[in-house]
């Protein structure tokens, strides 16, 4: 057994979550940790409820029971912005980006800056220079430079740039953690490649990351640790470095047993 | 970290996917950028081509007096086109603006010189019942899950059911609101006469009120909310904002613009008839329309629809200057509306 992040405390962590649709168990006393510093995966096949476990904890779905601790205390999320506030960020696999408007106020959509004095306060007039310098030094932090034109609408941009644009805003505000849900989903091969490499810049600034993805090369590339969910709960963590790719297949289908050795906590 | 053997190769290819710049630098696509850009372009040049156009098919059309007189026949359609352009840039449709701006316009008139009510309570009153309409509107597209269309032609119904019922199918006479509430025609007279042209302060009233709504549509959060709420409902709500609390505030807002519309149009008409403004819905939706405001939402502008009332408002003067007949009018602001539906749609291709 292999206990790498002994002696730390988990940054985010669920106890015990139960969420029920009807007669549907989607998650059946589920736990979760991530830990500082870490790239953590999470794989599970379709229906193991990896969806509304990530939807819990970025504020989407509210679990029946159970609890969800950020840095040791206990938060209740109601929507996302709650999760937004606590300074948890979500790259929706949707991207949840909107086509027309430019990529500044993209980054700043539902928390645009005012201007300051009574132009901000009386006529409530947005700073649309500091959003502008804003993006623009966060996309040069994740090496998306060159941009000729920040105002340019998102839609006017490839994939990979759009990609690249949403895991910006998720990097800039993300202070505690940011999850990532299938990111590389829709992407070519040489575009799932920048988003990777966006991974490791994202997590070189501290920030840890939840990635869930159907990828396992991707996966294993990336993660440090990974969370193999099956009906409804977590079966297991392990050692990317210990597994290969087909038991990681064999344990999320059922056909293996986890074995004690590739364990983590 | 290993990678996988098939990406190995990349290594020694181009990395710059992701490098934000265009490879598409041809003619046309530069001009499809401009126009999205600067989406009033459009409706401006058309406007100045066709003014010129109909100087020369018509001399008397590029008279001060003749310009103004556009002005003052599109004040009504440009102000509850504003309504519309809010509402339209949300994805929505508005069927009942013209119900709520004759409802509004008997509320003030009964208020004011039926019940004898101070001006500007009568006023408010009415503006207040044209937001009172919106937000009904609202709730059904935000809260119920309706389609604008279909909530908004049943509140075309149900608003002019009203408006008959409060009216008593009855006009209220210019000559009765002369005598009991003459400020109530305010916006219908001249603020000035510059070069025999007549500027009424109706005409400034939309030209102040499209500046208020630019500003606030560019320069406010909740101006870019209407457009990412009309752009990608979902990803508006996932990116932090209250939509359906936007969304009613959208409908609320056109309602009071409605109302504000009423105040202008009884000094437009000089008085108030049940009757009136019938054609006012589907005239606003083709300002909008043509303006360049794309009915799918997300995209278009407040000058555009304000420019787009006076492209028709020229259109017909400068037609019916030219000696041709009413059918021919119809005709062409039809075809009008055809262009710039394609043109909004070459623009959406475009961006796939």
């Amino acid at each position: 057994m292999n206990n790498i992040n002994h002696n730390v405390e988990p940054v985010l962590q669920a106890k015990g979550l139960m969420k029920r649709y009807g007669t549907v168990v989607a998650m059946n006393g589920a736990d979760f940790e991530l830990y500082p510093n870490e790239v953590l995966g999470v794989i599970g096949d379709n229906g193991a409820g990896k969806t509304t476990l990530i939807r819990a904890i970025s504020g989407a779905t509210a679990p029946d029971h159970g609890t969800i601790e950020l840095d040791g205390k206990v938060v209740n999320f109601n929507t996302p912005d709650d999760a937004r506030n606590a300074g948890i960020e979500t790259v929706y696999q949707n991207l949840a980006l909107s086509p027309a408007l430019s990529i500044a106020d993209n980054m700043f959509l539902g928390r645009e800056i005012r201007e300051k004095g009574i132009m901000g306060k009386l006529f409530r007039k947005l700073d649309h220079k500091k959003m502008e310098t804003f993006a623009r030094d966060k996309l040069s932090e994740l090496g998306l430079l060159t941009i000729q034109n920040i105002n340019q609408a998102v839609e006017t941009l490839s994939g990979g740039q759009r990609q690249g644009v949403a895991v910006a805003r998720a990097a800039a505000f993300g202070s505690k953690v940011v999850i990532m849900d299938e990111p590389t989903a829709a992407l070519g091969v040489k575009e799932s490649r920048r988003v990777l490499d966006l991974i490791q810049d994202v997590k070189s600034k501290g920030i840890p990351i939840v990635l869930i993805s159907h990828n396992m090369p991707h996966i294993f590339e990336v993660c440090d640790r990974i969370h193999i969910h099956r009906l409804g709960r977590r079966l297991c963590t392990v050692d990317p470095k210990i597994i290969s790719m087909s038991d990681a297949v064999a344990m999320m289908t059922g056909a293996m047993e986890p074995p004690p050795e590739a364990l983590v906590t | 970290m290993s990678q996988s053997e098939f990406e190995t190769n990349l290594n020694s290819t181009d990395s710059a996917v992701a490098v934000f710049e265009r490879d598409d630098q041809t003619f046309l696509s530069n001009v499809r950028n401009a126009v999205r850009s600067y989406p009033t372009l459009v409706p401006a040049l058309v406007l100045i081509v066709s003014i010129l156009i109909f100087g020369i098919i018509a001399p008397r059309f590029l008279s001060p007096g003749v310009l103004s007189l556009v002005l003052q026949q599109v004040t009504v359609i440009g102000i509850v086109a504003i309504a519309q352009t809010l509402i339209i840039l949300t994805a929505g449709i508005d069927l009942s603006v013209g119900a709520i701006l004759v409802l509004s316009t008997f509320v003030m008139g009964r208020l004011a010189v039926s019940s004898g009510v101070p001006l500007p309570i009568a006023i408010a009153g009415g503006m207040a019942i044209g937001t009172l309409m919106g937000a009904f509107n609202g709730f059904l597209v935000a809260k119920i899950k309706l389609p604008p269309f279909i909530v908004t032609l049943g509140t075309l119904s149900v608003f002019t059911a009203l408006k008959l019922w409060y009216s008593g199918s009855e006009s209220i006479r210019n000559s009765d609101i002369e005598a009991n509430a003459p400020s109530l025609l305010w916006f219908g007279e001249a603020a000035a006469r510059p070069f025999g042209a007549t500027i009424t302060y109706g005409g400034i009233a939309l030209i102040l009120l499209a500046a208020v709504f630019w500003y606030i549509l560019q320069h406010t959060a909740w101006g870019r909310h209407v457009y990412a709420i009309g752009d990608d409902p979902e990803a508006a709500a996932l990116s932090g904002i209250k939509t359906d609390n936007t969304l009613i505030s959208v409908y609320a807002v056109a309602g009071l613009i409605c109302g504000f519309g009423a105040w202008v149009a009884i000094g437009r008409v000089g008085s108030i008839s049940p009757i009136s403004f019938e054609e006012i819905n589907l005239a606003t939706i083709t300002a909008v329309v043509i303006g360049g405001t794309s009915l799918f939402g997300g995209r278009g502008s407040i000058p555009g629809s304000v420019l787009g009332a006076l492209i028709v408002g020229v259109f017909t003067t400068g037609l019916s200057l030219a000696g041709v007949d009413d059918y021919w009018q119809m005709f062409a602001v039809g075809n009008l509306v055809l262009i710039a539906v394609a043109l909004d749609q070459w623009l959406r291709r475009a961006t796939q």
